[in-house]
């Protein structure tokens, strides 16, 4: 009889260590991150819009109908079974063309994206971890001359000198031109981080600066780094379209940009074939749209407050 | 005035920062620069005048001499506002086919940078303002989805639908048959002309107005001297207007100038499309004519001129905000 209130309270005792635990490891358990980006709606339509395209893409000589490059069609067809969206004033199949033309875009997006990424996180994070000596002041110089010089003159001025314009110099070029926005946003980023007292924490054991820099501040930035990206791969199929409407583009291969400016040059308005100027740029467009509806997610991740009604 | 001063030293140091990035450009690439273009020019079988091709060394990079000594011709000839002869336009000056399309670009873009400005701002305060009304919801999703579009993609569907199948505006160019300069005939072909062209800027360009109007509005709406404002009875309106966006307004004057870069590239490409006759047409004709004096000449000027519009908005925010003048010094 006597064990009876300790055999109760240890069962008491159980259950509410049992609960206390469940509920730690309920609140402990973060999110993982594919869930947070999940979780909003506008997020997994810009997942599933972007997988189309990345499907297209790699599968391009499977899902075209025909070579792009190939000449031998009727010109001026409209749209048929065999040329969907009908040919150009030079014979080629434009459907053809749209679909690896997805190939350039999504190239250019990809690598100028993370090019332009590496170069503002590298730039940003040192000058903001070196705030206020010579090396921040230089750095933060070089950054604020590069965001205010309008990149559109200065990519097509870069480009227009080289003979060959292949995609990697559209990527090189786009990505040198485009990272200084990234690289102020994480200064200031890092400035808010590099007090924290994990910082101080490694600084006392010893840790160098480029791993404090590096393995210590830069999980903590990761959110903020991928929407970054996603930015800068959404400025990169942009400024690729530019320079291609322009007669900039790769003159291997058929980009969206470079369909508009044969469809401009050849004056495909002048005779009515209003698909090859409308198809291109739509694309494109719903394109960028899945990529910034990939960002709201990525800001879930970033901001927890915008998480409750997604 | 530390402030003034410090924001003038950093428009002399980028000044001349550009003007030696367009100096080393032309170098970056492999082979002789000037001597493929005196090679191209010989070739155009015109007589050269040798005090041109001196000056057009000079601008180039004169073959002979070493890099500082051509930096310091460079400079030299910069000063002198000597830019070199045209190919594509021989034997003009560089500057005098660049004054023909100047003031087409300059007022295409003043004109629509302004309104866009003056819409944005209304429209984003308003949709901050009913937070999570129709309104609201309307404005930001049509500006994320009017974001996405291509300047010269809109500016090819306008021609299509209102120069040829409506017929409602001129097709391409900036004037019909009137003499340019102030008078009637000219002014409204020319008003005509640019049209559908500062139309198409303007569906893309106030979209940056609005989301960061309406951002900085919806923070300065929760910020207690608006709540005490409220609490003092004053009209909607007042509080609205008087307290939230004014304050709001800030930001957006020194993002007016960095705006200008965005929409200054939006213009080249809309010009292209338009045929219109600024400066963005005149860069796309020197990428494809190879007329890099011309080319290069642009992309300094469009730089400078941005340059110039940013110490105006960084000075003008200086004076509108006291808090910026003391920050930092």
């Amino acid at each position: 009889m006597t064990t009876t209130p300790a055999k109760d309270f240890m069962a008491e005792g159980d259950s509410a260590q049992a609960l206390t635990l469940e509920q730690v490891s309920d609140a402990g358990r973060p999110d993982r991150w594919w869930e947070v980006v999940w979780s909003s709606r506008k997020a997994r339509v810009g997942v599933v819009i972007v997988s189309v395209y990345v499907i297209v893409a790699v599968f391009a000589p499977l899902v075209a109908p025909h070579d792009p490059l190939d000449s031998t069609f009727t010109p001026l067809a409209g749209a048929s079974g065999d040329n969907w969206l009908g040919t150009t004033t030079d014979g080629r199949d434009i459907a053809s063309q749209l679909i690896y033309g997805s190939r350039i875009s999504l190239l250019v997006g990809l690598f100028g994206g993370l090019l332009a990424t590496i170069i503002s996180l590298v730039i940003g994070m040192v000058s903001g971890y070196a705030e206020g000596t010579i090396v921040d002041d230089i750095l933060s110089f070089v950054t604020n001359v590069a965001l205010v010089i309008p990149a559109l003159p200065l990519i097509i001025t870069l480009v227009a000198y080289s003979e060959v314009r292949g995609v990697w110099l559209i990527v090189f070029v786009i990505a040198i031109t485009s990272w200084a926005g990234g690289a102020r946003a994480k200064r200031a980023q890092i400035i808010t981080l590099r007090n924290r007292d994990f910082v101080t924490a490694a600084k006392f054991s010893g840790e160098s600066t480029t791993r404090i820099i590096f393995r210590e501040i830069m999980p903590n930035m990761s959110s903020l780094v991928a929407a970054a990206f996603v930015g800068a791969a959404t400025g990169a199929i942009g400024a690729e379209a530019g320079l291609a409407v322009l007669g900039l583009g790769d003159s291997q291969s058929v980009s969206w940009g470079t369909m508009l400016y044969q469809a401009n040059a050849q004056g495909a308005i002048t005779q009515g074939l209003w698909l090859w100027v409308f198809v291109p740029g739509l694309v494109l467009a719903i394109l960028i749209t899945g990529m910034s509806f990939i960002n709201f997610g990525v800001d879930l991740l970033s901001n927890p407050h915008l998480r409750e009604d997604a | 005035m530390r402030y003034f001063a410090r924001k003038f030293g950093f428009f002399v140091a980028t000044l001349w920062a550009v003007v030696t990035l367009n100096f080393l450009i032309p170098r970056l690439q492999p082979g002789d620069p000037a001597e493929i273009m005196v090679k191209k020019l010989a070739g155009k079988d015109a007589q050269l005048d040798p005090a041109q091709v001196r000056a057009m060394r000079a601008m180039l990079g004169a073959p002979d001499g070493s890099l500082v000594q051509q930096y310091g011709t460079y400079l030299g000839e910069l000063v002198r506002g000597n830019f070199g002869l045209s190919y594509s336009y021989y034997p003009f000056k560089v500057t005098e086919v660049i004054g023909q399309a100047f003031w087409w670009t300059v007022i295409l873009v003043t004109v629509t940078q302004a309104l866009s400005f003056v819409v944005g701002v209304v429209l984003g305060a308003y949709a901050a303002w009913r937070r999570n009304s129709r309104f609201d919801s309307v404005v930001t999703l049509g500006s994320t989805f009017l974001g996405t579009l291509q300047p010269f993609w809109i500016a090819l569907l306008l021609l299509y639908v209102f120069g040829y199948s409506l017929g409602w505006f001129p097709t391409s160019g900036g004037y019909e048959e009137s003499t340019p300069g102030l008078n009637f005939p000219f002014v409204q072909e020319a008003v005509s002309h640019s049209f559908l062209p500062a139309l198409a800027l303007l569906i893309v360009t106030p979209i940056g107005w609005i989301l960061g109007m309406r951002n900085t509005m919806i923070m300065n709406l929760g910020e207690d001297y608006i709540r005490l404002a409220k609490a003092k009875g004053l009209p909607d309106r007042v509080v609205a207007l008087k307290y939230a966006a004014r304050n709001a307004l800030l930001p957006s004057v020194t993002g007016f100038a960095l705006a200008l870069g965005g929409v200054l590239g939006g213009a080249i490409l809309v010009e292209q499309a338009f045929d219109y006759p600024g400066l963005g047409r005149l860069m796309g004709e020197a990428v494809e004519n190879k007329d890099y004096p011309l080319l290069q000449t642009l992309m300094l000027l469009t730089t400078v001129g941005v340059l110039v519009a940013n110490l105006v908005a960084d000075l003008l925010y200086g004076v509108l905000d006291p808090r910026a003048r003391r920050a930092q010094s």
